[in-house]
């Protein structure tokens, strides 16, 4: 990549680095150069970041692409596009898709699929049993040397705890951490949301708190059991939370994740804020929207550094599939396009730490799985960068996604900081149009 | 005009509080004057009811269409007795043989009848929020048959017409609903319509089958407490309402057995004698006599049951009335 660009007096933030200060940032040949106050570079591309943040470009642990498989939900090519949209510039792809990578051929031939189509960089993550099945392990060898980042069996939780125990032994051989997300499939069994007072007053079935927390535990027994790396996805629950982070301190190799949906919405979603009861399919998730006690110590968790990613768990879907009856309804909400959105709306309302909530999208992730070098800091060698706006106001409007998926409970919700621009190998991936410009 | 000879029965337009609404989807969000309309109304329709040809021409020319996606005895019938008796045309459709089979969605299917002509829709369904789907994508008016575990406003309205005209005034009475609380669409409903009319509410049940949070939950609206004993919460109570226990819980894990459920929760005539002398004995049917309630008490002099089928078609009179009205330009 030939060419340089100037990114001129932003408020460049690296919690990997450590760096936070008011500089100018050089991109020669596709790689920083240089961060510095006041850099002279005529013949440059100028981009002006006065009152922005040039951060690293932003890691997401968990995108569900839709592809292969899943076609009429996603694809690579529009949710790698709506990733970019989003400030992401490496994510990590689940498995959920059919075929599911559980062998090399599948994963081999997905590779393929993102080499010509991603707009970002996607790392696949590999399944832990075949087919997603929880029967049998995947070809996990094949796997690694495959590529794949890590092993899931995503929204299929691995129930049988001797075949966790065998999987996770192989995985800490092979050097792959297992994304794991934490739910008793008995005890969350036929729930489509939290188990509490709004399920009480919407007759819906719950999944109680107790499903994931005990999952988390056991987990962590198998963790330590074996040594290998454990990745909680998706925590919801204070109380999960509080087993990590006791088992963190126990010097467990444990790092966990929590969704900008679950930061920012409650079970309260479900019902609407209307006096009549909305039963919003777009806000039915899984794990699903806890109560408000949950989401502040998350949001604690991020401040505290105990949780170390903001991860999407972006999930589109067709429109027929959330408009239908709330129970029939499918999992999940396209939220890449929003989750920066979130997080700043969060940081300007007080309740993240502006440096927290960079580090859980930059250095936090990148620090999960084993990413190239480079991943997730902004120092010279770095190619890829995000500049945020952090003071733009915006109304979600979902028929403007990039993403395939219009399904998200905050449309018409106004958010605060916007993507401005998106750098990856050097190089101007998506530059926000601003109006008058 | 209904030619109502009750001198009870609404009044005129200028002074009735007027129904607005195009849909009735739960109780929850009734006002008072509402609640009290929809009752005055029903007197009028029970009047009805009584002469020798108990039919009027009211509502000739709209058409309803109830709509079972589960299964319906008394709740069907009823409705279609109430239409066909203000001289509505009525047509019934069950999930079974009809397009709902061959995949439809339910946004597909009201709208098809909406197409049809349908001017209310009776819905029952066996999800929760499904009638609220369905009332937001038609133009037709959508009443609440019964939602999954969730709401059943048709039932709660004739309860309560049941309980004011045995106990009038309901401010501070005591009313023990008692059973599988935790799904029953009927505990739920009728929740939001004692709580309105100022009585106190115990929900009763085995711990698995109470709600947890429900009390807490209506703590500004009104007095409703949540016990896992039927004798204590039965002594002084003015009626006692017991709810279908349906046998899959046994299955499911959350009663040991019927046996040990009819030790403890039987509302039998040893438990009736500790309720307030004339204490009215209720249930929304179907009984599972022997199990829930005792069929001595369920055809006792206390019992209300077969008045409150009967309500039933007076209260459901005065709501299709009230909406098919409403529509009119």
């Amino acid at each position: 990549m030939t060419g340089q660009i100037l990114i001129r007096g932003g408020r460049v933030l690296d919690p990997a680095s450590g760096l936070d200060s008011i500089s100018d940032v050089l991109v020669t040949n596709g790689a920083v150069e240089q961060v510095a106050a006041n850099i002279e570079a005529p013949e440059a591309r100028v981009i002006d970041a006065h009152g922005c943040l040039v951060t690293p470009g932003f890691v997401d642990l968990h995108t569900h692409l839709r592809e292969p498989g899943f076609e009429q939900k996603g694809t690579i090519a529009t949710e790698t596009l709506a990733a970019l949209r989003g400030g992401f510039t490496t994510i990590c792809a689940m498995p959920n898709t059919n075929p599911a990578p559980d062998a090399a051929d599948v994963l081999r031939s997905l590779r393929e699929r993102i080499e010509r189509d991603a707009q970002v960089r996607v790392f696949p993550i590999g399944c832990v049993t075949r087919g997603r099945a929880g029967k049998e392990l995947a070809e996990l060898s094949e796997l690694a040397g495959g590529g794949c980042i890590a092993l899931s069996d995503d929204g299929s939780p691995v129930a049988n705890a001797r075949l966790m125990r065998h999987a996770m032994e192989l995985a800490a051989a092979l050097r792959l951490p297992i994304s794991e997300h934490c739910d008793d499939p008995e005890l969350s069994h036929g729930g489509s949301m939290n188990e509490g007072s709004v399920s009480e007053r919407l007759g819906l079935p719950g999944q109680p708190a107790a499903a994931e927390t005990s999952a988390i535990a056991r987990n962590i027994a198998l963790c330590e059991a074996t040594g290998a790396r454990l990745h909680i996805a998706h925590v919801t629950t204070a109380r999960g939370l509080e087993l990590v982070a006791d088992a963190k301190r126990r010097g467990l190799p444990i790092t966990c994740e929590v969704t900008p949906s679950h930061l920012f919405l409650t079970e309260a979603a479900v019902f609407g804020g209307e006096a009549e009861p909305a039963y919003d399919t777009n806000a039915k998730i899984n794990p699903p929207l806890r109560t408000e006690a949950d989401r502040r110590a998350l949001l604690a968790g991020i401040n505290s550094g105990v949780i170390d990613a903001i991860a999407t768990d972006h999930a589109p879907h067709a429109i027929e599939d959330k408009l239908c009856e709330f129970d029939e309804a499918a999992f999940g909400i396209s939220c890449i396009e929003t989750a920066l959105g979130c997080v700043m709306t969060l940081v300007d309302r007080g309740e993240l730490e502006l440096g927290a909530a960079i580090r859980a999208l930059t250095a936090g992730p990148a620090s999960v799985f084993s990413f190239p070098p480079g991943t997730g800091t902004l120092v010279p060698g770095s190619t890829d960068i995000t500049i945020v706006d952090p003071a733009a106001r915006w109304t979600v409007d979902p028929a403007s996604f990039a993403s395939k998926g219009r399904n998200t409970p905050l449309g018409g919700t106004q958010l605060t900081g916007t993507v401005r621009a998106v750098i990856i190998n050097g190089s101007v991936a998506f530059e926000m149009e601003v109006a008058g410009a | 005009m209904l030619e109502l000879r009750n001198p009870e029965a609404p009044a005129s337009p200028a002074e009735a509080p007027a129904w607005t609404r195009k849909d009735l989807l739960d109780t929850d969000t009734l006002s008072n004057a509402e609640i009290q309309l929809i009752l005055e109304t029903a007197e009028g329709m029970r009047e009805v009811r009584n002469r020798p040809v108990a039919k009027v021409a009211t509502l000739r020319g709209v058409t309803v269409i109830t709509l079972f996606y589960e299964q319906s005895t008394r709740t069907r019938a009823s409705f279609e007795v109430a239409a066909k008796a203000l001289g509505a045309d009525v047509v019934n459709l069950t999930a079974s043989g009809s397009s709902v089979e061959k995949g439809e969605t339910l946004i597909d299917t009201i709208r098809t009848l909406e197409a049809i002509g349908a001017d209310l829709v009776v819905m029952r369904h066996g999800k929760s929020g499904a009638p609220y789907l369905a009332a937001r994508n038609t133009a037709a008016g959508i009443i609440n048959g019964g939602d999954g575990t969730h709401a059943h406003p048709t039932q709660a309205l004739l309860d309560l017409f049941t309980m004011r005209r045995h106990a009038g005034d309901l401010a501070g009475k005591r009313v023990v609903i008692v059973g599988d609380v935790l799904h029953s669409r009927v505990a739920r409903s009728n929740l939001w319509t004692l709580l309105a009319s100022g009585a106190d509410v115990t929900l009763c049940g085995p711990a698995t089958l109470v709600p947890r949070t429900l009390a807490s939950q209506v703590s500004e609206l009104g007095r409703c407490t949540v016990t896992t004993n039927l004798d204590d919460a039965i002594s002084g109570a003015d009626i006692v309402m017991a709810l279908r226990m349906q046998k899959e819980r046994q299955e499911k894990g959350l009663i040991p057995s019927l046996r040990e459920y009819i030790a403890g929760y039987q509302v039998n005539a040893r438990r009736l004698a500790k309720a307030r002398p004339g204490a009215l004995v209720m249930h929304p049917g179907p009984m599972n006599e022997g199990i829930e309630i005792a069929p001595d008490v369920a055809h006792g002099v206390a019992s209300v049951i077969e008045e409150q089928v009967a309500n039933g078609v007076a209260v459901r009179m005065a709501i299709l009335y009230l909406m098919a009205t409403a529509r009119r330009p």
